[in-house]
């Protein structure tokens, strides 16, 4: 049962790179389009605002499979152009959970206390200063936790991808490895699970660091009990385990205990 | 300097200022005391264009603070008015308000550079000329949350100043303060009180310190003073009822 896990592997493995590659583009696209229209929807203008919550809305609330489809298939004959499957897999990512991403930043942008608007009104910087200087900087850590829930689920959702063939992992499994190797369905999808468990124990890893770098930008101290402290520490295997196991709780009495 | 036309200032249904009228001269100590929600702050606030004047207006030095000519007509003050006109304005406040995401220098040079158009270098020398004054030349690299309440004050005062202004206004500034870190905040204050001729508008719970520098008090209470007179008087010997009793309460607190 266990004698094809290496080519099972292997075979997968083809499929890395273009998960990492539309993951990577859908993040890099969520990202800024959860900032272009995260503040847009907090502008001063009515219409702006208008165009972010529309924005939002639809892709929002349309089918993420419906909108691959749409791009893929049902746009090429109106514009008589094919977008290449990766493209259109990256844009479609990065449209959806960017709409996603916009209400994060709305939010986190909100959360930074009235007085700091205050103290800046007090210092006589303009609006765009304020926002740059003053409180984008601090809402950034309150964003990080979110958008790394965020990027797991956009990691996740490029599995979709299989459909419109970019043979990504999950392609991989299904049309190369199944066809093939039926008997053995469940071995293939553990292991394709196991794969996208790394991916989103890597991007966790990633934006617990910059958490951390984004919490020492407002004069946080690392959280004491954390995984990444407790390997910095170079304390025992035995200590990180547990530390990770009560990580959770940590992490949150630390956001709201941060002074500010 | 400051002269308030009929001040009317609701929230809702509750009215905080009622047509109210006074003003302050140049290089004047004006100490503002009376119950909480007699208005004192929202005055501070409406002179800070932290917040709009229902009915009234506000001068400073003439300029208008809540509407502007055009033409003939007077319009609404528009931002860029609003940000010469509260130019040389400060305001230190109760929570000290610092930015967590700067260090104290940036904390103080910040404003000077972006909204003064000072050059990085004037900036760092007058503010290490402020820590100096305010006693904090060490915690130059410090961030805010690693200073002590009274420390984050004098900072705070600091970055005020900074910003070269002509008037200051202090909102409760030693009431978030441990009750030993107070006096030193205090005495900073009337340093620099006695040192320069900024105009002080200073709402306090302190009747000693207000004793001590004002050159005026004025008693507040449901949004009308009450009574305005030199310390000794407000303090020996108040013409009013209502002053007599606020006073009594406030000293027998401590």
């Amino acid at each position: 049962m266990f004698d094809n896990i290496g080519l099972f592997v292997e075979t997968i493995s083809k499929g890395l790179l273009l998960t990492v590659e539309a993951t990577l583009g859908g993040i890099v696209i969520a990202t800024i389009l959860s900032f272009v229209f995260g503040l847009a929807m907090l502008s001063r203008l009515r219409l702006v605002r208008a165009i972010a919550r529309i924005y939002v809305e639809f892709w929002r609330g349309t089918s993420e499979v419906v909108q691959l489809l749409w791009i893929y298939f049902a746009l090429p004959v109106l514009i008589g152009y094919q977008i290449m499957p990766l493209v259109a897999g990256i844009v479609v990512l990065g449209l959806n959970f960017g709409a996603y991403g916009a209400e994060i930043v709305r939010g986190a942008v909100q959360s930074v206390p009235k007085a700091q608007y205050e103290g800046c009104i007090a210092l006589n910087l303009t609006p765009a200063q304020r926002m740059r200087r003053v409180i984008l900087p601090q809402s950034l850590v309150e964003m990080v936790p979110p958008f790394n829930n965020l990027f797991i689920q956009l990691l996740k959702g490029s599995a979709l991808l299989t459909m419109i063939t970019v043979h990504e992992m999950t392609y991989q499994a299904r049309e190369v490895l199944i066809t093939r190797h039926v008997s053995q369905a469940a071995t293939i999808w553990t292991i394709v699970l196991l794969f996208y468990l790394v991916l989103a124990i890597l991007i966790t890893f990633g934006m617990r660091l910059l958490e951390l770098w984004a919490g020492r930008l407002v004069g946080r101290k690392p959280p004491q009990r954390g995984l990444l402290s407790a390997l910095r520490s170079r304390r025992g295997r035995a200590a990180a385990i547990t530390d990770a196991a009560v990580a959770g709780i940590g992490h949150t009495s630390d956001r709201s205990g941060g002074d500010r | 300097m400051i002269r308030f036309d009929d001040v009317v200032k609701r929230f809702g249904d509750v009215v905080v200022l009622d047509e109210l009228n006074f003003s302050v001269a140049p290089g004047e100590f004006v100490t503002l005391i009376g119950p909480s929600g007699s208005g004192k702050t929202t005055i501070l606030r409406l002179l800070m264009t932290l917040e709009k004047v229902t009915s009234g207006q506000i001068f400073v030095d003439g300029e208008c603070l809540s509407h502007m000519q055009r033409g003939s007509r007077l319009v609404p003050a528009d931002e860029k008015y609003q940000r010469k006109v509260r130019q040389r304005i400060g305001m230190v406040f109760q929570q000290f308000n610092l930015f967590p995401n700067m260090k104290v220098l940036q904390n103080l040079t910040e404003a000077p550079i972006r909204s003064l158009g000072l050059s990085r270098a004037e900036a760092e020398e007058r503010a290490l000329e402020l820590l100096e004054l305010v006693g904090l030349t060490e915690k130059v690299n410090a961030h805010p949350s690693q200073l002590s309440g009274g420390q984050q004050q004098r900072v705070a005062i600091a970055r005020a100043l900074a910003m070269r202004p002509d008037m200051l206004l202090l909102d409760e500034v030693t009431s978030a303060l441990d009750p030993e870190l107070v006096a030193g905040v205090l005495a900073l204050l009337k340093d620099i009180a006695s040192s320069t001729d900024i105009t002080f508008l200073c709402v306090t719970h302190e009747m000693n310190f207000a004793r001590d520098v004002s050159d005026r008090v004025l008693m507040f209470d449901h949004g009308q003073i009450v009574e305005d007179a030199v310390p000794d008087k407000l303090f020996s010997e108040p013409d009013h009822e209502r002053t007599r009793t606020f006073l009594r309460a406030v000293l027998e607190r401590g």
